[in-house]
């Protein structure tokens, strides 16, 4: 009756239940996906707690988040790499991401420095930026 | 039907449907790969699944909702689900994580709640939700302003460039008040197609990765034989010069199976 490909997406299968509208083929995005089911809905208490005030955040940062990663960067929107409530790998990758970006930086600017073999830079440029885990920028810039 | 939750465990409920529909439903895996199960009472049926409380317990809930990747995964397991559902049947999907110590529990809830269950069926029986965007070009709307007044005629070159600055302000912001405006003609027009509207806020511009101002953002609850026509308004909106049309669906009714998201 339901057929795996189409029950994946914002489409529906004609099951010829009344007059259904026929199913686009179309998959639905993850942002239109999450936001029905984190904002919409009904909403009843359940046995298990659960804390809607996160929710309503985690649906406002994943629009931005899932509509274009890259797009945002290029704006200088990049508060989830400093966001502590997202999972640490993403985290951890993107820290690395600013570490890169800013040895290159440094070395575009001709600084002198020396690099250690495992990539730490321990130019007083470096430390100033904070790259170091111990002066973290505070979270909720945007 | 027993109940199949033992310790450790919880039952996850994803939608709510009359009892009469589900013989229809065939298999359906929700989360997990858990096989879908029916808990019924006075004549209502909830769509559940069985949960491991070290992924849905109250800690480990909060700490998973924080991780991307789970989210996602949830969350398309629980859409999965509502969609199979709302394929067959009228459906009233429920929020994501709502879970209930054992399908007893969930069977108390369809006793306390018959009353909102079976109002929610029927607004979204034999109904669709789509989702609308509208997009505007401002250069576009930035054309043909209305002719301003002719101030007192410039004194000097200095003044006429102040004028013409002025006039340039002025044309931005009634290219956004006409935007605007042409919004509010689009919500109505296709407000008249259906039998209830929902206005979200419009997305950042930035992160939509379109160049236009997102004029309009919203959900429409439209009768299953006057989708077609409604989607042939939508396409029409769509093909004016300046505007630009997202369309999303057919869902199921999310926005509107709660009362106080009927507009």
């Amino acid at each position: 009756m339901t057929d795996p490909g189409i029950a994946r997406t914002g489409g529906r299968h004609p099951a010829g239940y009344g007059s259904r509208p026929a199913a686009r083929n179309e998959p639905a995005s993850l942002a239109d996906i999450l936001e029905r089911v984190l904002d919409k809905g009904i909403v009843i208490a359940g046995d298990i707690r659960v804390n809607l005030l996160d929710i309503e955040l985690l649906t406002i940062k994943l629009r931005l988040i899932v509509a274009s990663v890259d797009k945002a960067r290029e704006m200088g929107i990049d508060w989830w790499e400093h966001d502590p409530t997202l999972s640490s790998q993403d985290r951890d990758l993107a820290e690395e991401n600013r570490r890169l970006r800013q040895r290159i930086g440094d070395m575009e600017a001709g600084r002198q420095e020396s690099i250690d073999a495992d990539g730490q830079s321990n130019s007083r440029g470096a430390d100033r930026h904070g790259d170091v885990a111990e002066a973290p920028r505070s979270a909720g810039e945007e | 039907m027993a109940d199949s939750t033992s310790a450790g465990t919880a039952t996850y409920v994803y939608a709510v449907m009359r009892d009469l529909s589900t013989p229809r439903l065939g298999d359906i895996e929700g989360i997990d790969d858990q096989p879908v199960r029916i808990v019924d009472h006075a004549g209502l049926a909830a769509l559940v699944s069985t949960v491991a409380l070290d992924e849905f317990g109250e800690e480990a809930l909060h700490r998973n909702l924080e991780d991307l990747g789970w989210l996602e995964t949830t969350a398309r397991a629980h859409h999965r689900v509502v969609e199979a559902a709302g394929s067959v049947a009228a459906t009233a999907p429920l929020r994501l994580a709502t879970v209930y110590h054992g399908d007893d529990r969930v069977r108390a809830l369809l006793s306390e709640q018959q009353e909102a269950f079976t109002t929610a069926l029927a607004r979204v029986e034999g109904k669709t939700e789509w989702g609308v965007k509208v997009y505007a070009d401002p250069e576009i709307f930035a054309e043909d302003p209305a002719p301003e007044p002719s101030a007192s005629s410039a004194s000097g070159p200095g003044a006429a460039y102040l004028q013409r600055r002025r006039s340039q302000r002025r044309s931005r912001e009634d290219a956004g008040r006409a935007a605007t405006a042409r919004a509010e003609e689009i919500h109505a027009a296709l407000s008249e197609q259906a039998a209830a509207t929902r206005r979200h806020p419009p997305q950042d511009q930035r992160l939509t990765g379109h160049a236009g101002w997102m004029i309009l953002n919203g959900a429409y609850l439209v009768d299953d034989e006057a989708a077609a026509e409604f989607r042939g308004r939508v396409a029409e909106f769509g093909e004016e010069r300046g505007i630009d049309v997202d369309l999303t669906g057919p869902w199921v009714p999310y926005s509107f199976a709660s009362p106080d998201q009927e507009s």
